[in-house]
């Protein structure tokens, strides 16, 4: 904060403060505050309320097919995050399929499994015991979770078809339907 | 009934540290005596006042109230006693309630025992203590009360609060949640206490400066006056960390006992301002200089001691250590801008009457050496600074999260520590004033030339690990120095008052406490020193998935496993604890039992090395997993740590010098007292 | 400070032969150790739990790292070359130390500016200190710079000085 302030003065002179250590002090001190400030509010509030614009990104299957949500517009996009290494996620695994194939058809809804730091192998295998057939891909160097801030798995966000977002949960669904009203709430607008 | 003993009194409190705040400002102003003894008699009281809320908390901890949030989320039935005891300090609301204790306990000892002849800081001291303390309280009740109690709501939502909401009914849960089970460990029972007791104790040297600061009392006698408690402060500190490091070593199974992590470099930077500052203000005392330096030390120290606290509780930083999110953020925030700002002002403001009376003449001088010591250890802090605030830095500039790991911290600070070391190894032979390279010289080469002789015993042993070489050469040169002027100054003594050797020893150690106990102190830290040496250059380690009689080897010992065995007799955790036998050329040296617990209630899984330590190295072993089916696969963890022991033996030997240092000098004859040395 | 420097450089390059070497062997088809995974893991960081290396994370996520860096290194995968996977994959925050880019060069830059700074400072104070010091004080000090005797002294007055204070 403050550097070596042992400058040799004049013995029993009281001085006043040079103007330039005030300006100094001051304004490392204000800039300390800041920098506190905004991490704080970074790291402990969440980036995204409801109503937000949800920033675009794209996400790259295991298969390599590429999905990127600025085109995406209009439809309504559940974003899961999930990982082989998480029980709870295993928990919702079977809901989110089964809801997914009756909504699949109508074409107005896309869901989108993105694989939160995970091993490739443990990832297929995963998708390949849950029957999983809509679209997955890992999320490379964090981009995706970052945007929402994903603090632990599973975590799911839904984004309405002007691209905001529309509800989220945290944690596990306790079953189909709680996906379905989530889904048709969204459809209903 | 015992909930709302704690918390009326608890709020009782709260508001009489602000009265004491209201009333000592008053009669400083108006000089009035009688407000400032009322204001003093009021700090006195919160002490016994939060002993009594403590107690509550903590009967309502051991008899199992679950209702209560925090009894539920800390303890559960099946933990000892000792551990529902300690459970006021293992989790975020009873932390802070215990802060709050400790820190009233200062206070008192403040209001108690500061001398007559400091009576015109009395007020600022009050001041200074019961708004740290009111702060911590506002916490304590308004965000984080350990008293909030669970209520249900028909809908199942299930709410924790003081007062019970409408449509709810209170909920009696028949178990709790328990003590994490990293925490269930008897290291936890004195590690915080010290801590807690080293960060809480640095209110009293900060109050004295602040209040010489106000007064314009800028001359020596706060530090005089404050010297004990400073020393006291950093004591506890330093025995908080070793434990800390005790603590890691013993259940975190990482081999070691320090990670460089976010939390321990928290409570780290006030060791280091604080152990500067110590050094610092023995220049000031004999030379009358650094008074600004001095005086923004101490600041600095107290200052970081309520950041560190600031930054392990608000959720700016996460880490293994650190508390769960919560709320406390933004009025923590508040408090630490009043206090940085405040403090700073205070310094700008009396910048001018801190003149200093003389000058450093010499680079070769006592003082310009402790200087360096300074340099370094403001050197060392700051890079801790930066490496604990680069991640989030950095996340806020490119949205990337980044580690700052441990050799980061290892390659930045290590060399500043190796030349802590040298100059710790010299200073004693240096002297004040307008010493020259040539009298330094001539009194540290013979001592220097003969301390070479361990590096090159080693070179012709065959040691090829030059930081290590250097790094014992250095160790070689403190003890060498030390002992030798301690002998020396004994010898000197013995000859020239015609007494025996034994006689003058104890003269001499009992006349400067100050200055023998610091040479005690300096022997512990590098004894400390060899400690490390041997983990950070010698620790080798192998990893082997074995079957029953099968061995692993690491550095000449041969690890045999031999059994497993499956404890299910405690409630909620199944231990598995392996057998290992171990030798070494044949020849069996004994077992070793590393055991991995498994709690079912949080699925936490917490391993117990199993160690064999002898003073020349350790032998730790953890059981990292199973094949459940047969046991017959087991895989091992092995670490070899040379030396280790001696970081603790060096811990047990810094703290005899503090003590020593700190110990009361024989009551002096007041006619000495007024003899001034300037 | 250099020694260190050279001497740490010189322990990197050590490391780096020795593990080249094991990873040859890998190639050549024998099963990958315990040890040569923790080699690699040891300077590899947790994604997900905070500030752990993935040598002694416990967690299950871990043990799938762990098994990972196995077959990448049974590939004849180099330590750099898993290391920019992990990155690839999972974020600069793997590495035990930030990558040297962009505005993360700040923090190797910092240490060595404090240090020198702060060199430079305490030189520059007591330069200044020395021109205002009086030189006839160094007669009378050298004077009694007979050894035992300025040491007898010097006892003398700091037992005086802790009496006093």
């Amino acid at each position: 904060m403050t550097g070596l302030p042992n400058q040799p003065t004049q013995p029993n002179s009281p001085k006043p403060v040079p103007a330039w250590l005030v300006i100094f002090a001051l304004a490392g001190l204000l800039g300390f505050l800041g920098f506190l400030a905004v991490g704080m509010k970074k790291m402990t509030s969440p980036p995204l309320v409801i109503g937000d614009v949800v920033p675009d990104f794209s996400l790259t299957t295991f298969d390599g097919e590429v999905f990127n949500t600025s085109e995406l517009r209009g439809k309504v996009i559940l974003v899961n995050f999930w990982a082989s290494w998480c029980p709870a996620c295993k928990d919702e695994a079977a809901f989110l399929e089964q809801v997914w194939r009756e909504y699949q058809s109508a074409g107005d809804v896309l869901f989108l499994g993105v694989d939160y730091v995970d091993t490739e192998k443990e990832a297929l295998a995963y998708l390949e015991k849950f029957g999983i057939t809509y679209p997955n891909g890992p999320d490379l160097r964090t981009q995706i979770s970052q945007i929402f801030r994903v603090r632990a798995v599973p975590e799911t966000y839904l984004i309405g078809k002007d691209g905001k977002l529309a509800s989220l949960k945290i944690g596990p669904f306790a079953s189909a339907d709680e996906i379905r009203q989530m889904l048709d709430r969204e459809l209903m607008e | 009934m015992i909930a709302n003993l704690g918390f009326g009194v608890l709020v009782i409190t709260l508001v009489l540290s602000l009265y004491a705040i209201g009333a000592a400002f008053y009669g400083f102003k108006q000089k009035s005596s009688v407000m400032v003894e009322s204001a003093r008699l009021a700090a006195l009281l919160t002490f016994p006042l939060l002993t009594i809320v403590s107690i509550s908390l903590i009967i309502l901890l051991t008899t199992g109230r679950f209702e209560y949030a925090y009894v539920f989320r800390v303890t559960s039935t099946n933990m000892p006693l000792y551990l529902k005891i300690t459970a006021l300090w293992g989790g975020q609301a009873g932390s802070l309630l215990f802060w709050c204790w400790l820190l009233s306990g200062f206070a008192f000892a403040a209001a108690m025992w500061v001398n007559k002849k400091e009576r015109e800081i009395l007020p600022w001291m009050t001041i200074v203590t019961m708004f740290t303390l009111g702060f911590f309280l506002i916490l304590v009740l308004f965000m984080e009360n350990p008293f909030e109690r669970i209520w249900i709501f028909q809908t199942g939502d299930v709410v924790q609060s003081l007062f019970q909401p409408q449509f709810s009914i209170p909920a009696y849960p028949g178990e709790g949640m328990g003590l994490n089970p990293l925490l269930r460990h008897p290291g936890m029972v004195v590690h915080p206490p010290m801590l807690y007791l080293g960060f809480t104790a640095f209110v009293i040297p900060f109050g004295f400066a602040v209040s010489a600061l106000i007064t314009g009392r800028t001359d020596d006698n706060w530090i005089k006056a404050s010297r004990k408690w400073s020393l006291t402060a950093w004591l506890f500190l330093s025995i908080g960390l070793v434990l800390g490091s005790r603590w890691a070593y013993d259940v975190l199974g990482w081999g070691g006992y320090w990670g460089w992590d976010p939390v321990e470099i928290a409570a780290f930077m006030p060791w280091l301002t604080g152990t500067a500052y110590l050094h610092s203000v023995m220049i000031q005392e004999r030379r009358g200089i650094f008074k600004r330096w001095n005086v923004a030390l101490i600041i600095l120290t107290f200052c970081l001691v309520i950041f560190g606290t600031f930054l392990t509780r608000s959720g700016v930083l996460s880490s293994v250590h650190a508390f769960s999110q919560s709320a406390i953020g933004p009025l923590f925030f508040i408090f630490i801008s009043i206090m940085f700002a405040g403090s700073l002002g205070l310094l700008l403001l009396r910048w001018g009457s801190l003149t200093t009376e003389g000058t450093i003449k010499s680079f070769f001088s006592r003082e310009s050496l402790f200087l360096f010591n300074n340099l370094l250890f403001m050197a060392i802090f700051l890079i801790c600074l930066t490496g604990v605030l680069f991640p989030l830095f950095s996340e806020i500039f490119t949205g990337q999260k980044v580690t700052v790991g441990p050799p980061f911290y290892k390659s930045a600070t290590g060399p500043l520590f190796g030349a802590l070391l040298l100059l710790m190894g010299i200073v004693p032979l240096s002297a004040w004033g307008s010493s020259t390279a040539r009298n330094l010289g001539k009194e540290v080469w013979k001592p220097a030339v003969f301390s070479m002789l361990l590096p090159i015993g080693l070179l012709f042993a065959g040691m090829r690990q030059w930081g290590a070489v250097l790094a014992l050469w250095l160790v070689s040169l403190v003890v060498i120095i030390t002992l030798y002027d301690y002998a020396r100054s004994v010898w000197i003594m013995a000859k020239t008052n015609h007494e025996g050797i034994w006689t003058a020893f104890n003269r001499l150690t009992s006349r400067n406490r100050r200055r023998y106990g610091g040479y005690i102190i300096h022997l512990g830290v590098v004894l400390m020193a060899l400690g490390i040496i041997g983990i950070e250059f010698f620790q080798t380690q192998t990893q082997g998935t074995v079957k029953k009689g099968d061995s692993l080897q690491l550095a000449g010992y041969t690890l045999t496993y031999e059994d497993l065995n499956f404890d299910k007799t405690k409630v909620g955790i199944q231990v598995t604890q392996a057998s290992i036998s171990l030798s070494r050329n044949g020849k069996l040296l004994g077992h070793v039992y590393p055991s991995l617990e498994f709690y079912s209630e949080s699925e936490q899984r917490v391993t117990i090395p199993g160690v064999r330590s002898t003073l020349e190295d350790d032998l730790y072993v953890i059981l990292v997993d199973w094949l459940p089916v047969s046991a017959e696969g087991v895989t091992f963890k092995v670490f070899h740590n040379p030396l280790i022991n001696w970081f603790w033996i060096g811990s047990i030997v810094f703290a005899i010098g503090a003590l020593a240092a700190l110990w009361p000098d024989r009551v002096k004859k007041p006619s000495h007292l007024s003899a001034g040395e300037r | 400070m250099k020694g260190a420097t050279r001497f740490s450089l010189g322990l990197l390059i050590l490391i780096i032969t020795a593990f080249s070497a094991q990873s040859a062997l890998a190639q050549s088809g024998q099963p990958v150790s315990d040890d040569d995974v923790n080699e690699v893991a040891k300077g590899l960081y947790c994604p997900v739990c905070e500030n752990i290396s993935l040598d002694v994370c416990p967690t299950p996520a871990c043990t799938q790292w762990r098994e990972l860096i196995r077959d990448k290194l049974s590939l004849g995968w180099s330590k750099k070359q898993i290391e920019d996977y992990f990155v690839q994959q999972y974020g600069d925050r793997v590495l035990a130390v930030p990558p040297k880019n962009g505005i993360n060069r700040l923090i190797y830059v910092i240490p060595p500016v404090v240090i020198i700074g702060g060199i430079v400072l305490v030189f520059i104070m007591i330069q200044r200190g020395k021109k205002l010091f009086i030189p006839a004080e160094s007669a009378v000090f050298n004077k009694h710079s007979e050894l035992s005797k300025s040491y007898l002294k010097k006892i003398e007055q700091d037992l005086r000085k802790e009496d006093e204070s």
